[in-house]
């Protein structure tokens, strides 16, 4: 019997593990895919000061360092953005397999290829998991069950029922190709609610003339594939490029839950929707959420109580440590994709790039909002933000 | 009343998966479907990145 197992050796999983572990409870992660990191449902980007949290990244995780972000009103103007301390385009096969040795190196186990199908229960607890890895099904106990699957989760539908509000995932598809020139110093977001519906389209660069080029919009009428066929056709030097690789995902863009816990059962990371509702970002997040997910486990383990309300304490946690923050960005990410393409123009005229990195963060909000007062028929959408 | 999905176009990415509210999808090496859940609503063919799935009331 382990004391606790997870499902899912993303970011979430592998530094909620590694946590545990380093506390001296035995742990052990199923993953479902073949490879740890791929495939990727990610632009690869990461703030460089994630480090605080999961310790120096070694070369080798990263395709390219970058000073900050390009963004493009969809006039063609950009603001620049440079993060005080840059920021990387990772390598995910690579670097989530350093994670899940990192896990290793504390004494956790990791298992990959391995589908968990659903949570066993007694008495009103979760108490194990029933899986498959190479064809032989298995039973597997712990006193706590982790689910850090990514969005698509029904281990967490079976424990705390229907997460997700169909309006609040994104759909993206990204390619990534080779032979393109592109400034590699900027990872580079295109705003534009006509180019992007809701979302917006990206290129992170991976070295001088490679890229992840990927867009993410509303679900509507037409897939992301009309779309970033479209971006890529209108951009001479990504279109000459090659494609080398396809991926295409969900991200839920808002929808956090207060309840993410059951008896012997949490949620936590992109399962749990931990990701910033403006931009998807979401490695980041999941390492916060499954390292405070860790914390709790690990006081619960102690205190030898797994039950629904002694793991609630993770609820309070997350929510004040970043939910509340998560919510203020959901909220401006709801107004921005009312506005048009040229309150976009307009805006990108009267805000600075530092106050742009605020508003991703949540904060500053009433800046924007002071913004938007200029337009008579924004002064609704101002209120809302404050 | 059917569902469909062309598996050559389908990425596996499981973004079905994540939207569908009756849990009638799962992810596998490929995605299965689960007649006696489903309802017909349409979401999982909204939210296809590639246009693979196929829902007719």
């Amino acid at each position: 019997m382990n004391d606790v197992i997870i499902v899912g050796a993303g970011p979430a999983g592998t530094s909620c593990a590694k946590k545990l572990a380093e506390n001296g409870f035995s742990v052990k992660v199923f993953d479902r895919r073949a490879e740890l990191g791929n495939p990727k449902r990610c632009g690869e980007g990461l703030d460089e000061r994630a480090q605080e949290f999961i310790g120096k990244i070694p070369e080798r995780c990263i395709a390219q360092k970058v000073k900050g972000a390009r963004i493009y009103a969809p006039n063609g103007k950009y603001l620049e953005v440079i993060l005080k301390y840059g920021g990387f385009v990772l390598e995910r096969k690579v670097f989530d397999k350093w994670m899940a040795e990192q896990a290793i190196k504390s004494g956790a186990g990791i298992q990959a290829n391995t589908l968990i199908s659903s949570l066993t229960k007694e008495n009103e607890y979760f108490t194990g998991v029933k899986g498959e890895f190479l064809g032989e099904k298995f039973e597997e106990k712990a006193k706590i069950i982790v689910c850090a699957t990514g969005a698509e989760s029904p281990l967490r539908k079976q424990a705390l029922g229907i997460f997700s509000k169909a309006n609040l995932i994104d759909t993206c598809l990204q390619y990534e190709m080779s032979g393109i020139d592109i400034d590699s110093d900027f990872i580079h977001l295109y705003l534009g609610n006509e180019m992007a519906p809701r979302g917006y389209a990206w290129i992170f660069p991976k070295g001088i003339d490679r890229a992840n080029v990927g867009l993410g919009i509303i679900p509507g009428e037409k897939n992301p594939k009309f779309y970033l066929e479209k971006f890529v056709d209108s951009r001479p030097e990504i279109k000459k490029g090659s494609i080398i690789e396809v991926n295409a995902g969900c991200v839920p863009v808002g929808g956090m839950e207060k309840e993410m816990v059951a008896n012997g059962f949490l949620v936590c990371g992109e399962a749990a929707h931990h990701v910033n509702p403006i931009h998807g970002g979401g490695i980041k997040e999941s390492i916060i959420s499954g390292q405070m997910a860790a914390d709790v486990i690990s006081e619960c383990l102690k205190k030898n109580d797994v039950s629904k309300k002694a793991l609630s304490k993770f609820n309070d946690l997350w929510w004040e440590g970043r939910g509340n923050r998560l919510k203020n960005v959901e909220k401006l990410r709801e107004v921005v994709e009312k506005l048009s393409d040229s309150d976009l123009n307009d805006l990108a005229d009267v805000l600075k790039p530092e106050e742009i990195m605020e508003f991703s963060r949540g904060s500053k909000l009433s800046v924007l909002a002071k913004a938007l007062m200029r337009k008579p028929k924004l002064i609704a959408l101002a209120r809302y933000l404050l | 009343m059917t569902w469909s999905i062309e598996t050559r176009k389908c990425l596996v990415c499981g973004g079905c998966v994540s939207v569908c509210p009756f849990a009638a999808l799962e992810l596998k090496d490929k995605v299965l479907f689960d007649e006696k859940l489903c309802n017909l609503c349409g979401i999982c063919e909204k939210v296809c990145p590639v246009s693979a799935i196929k829902v007719t009331k």
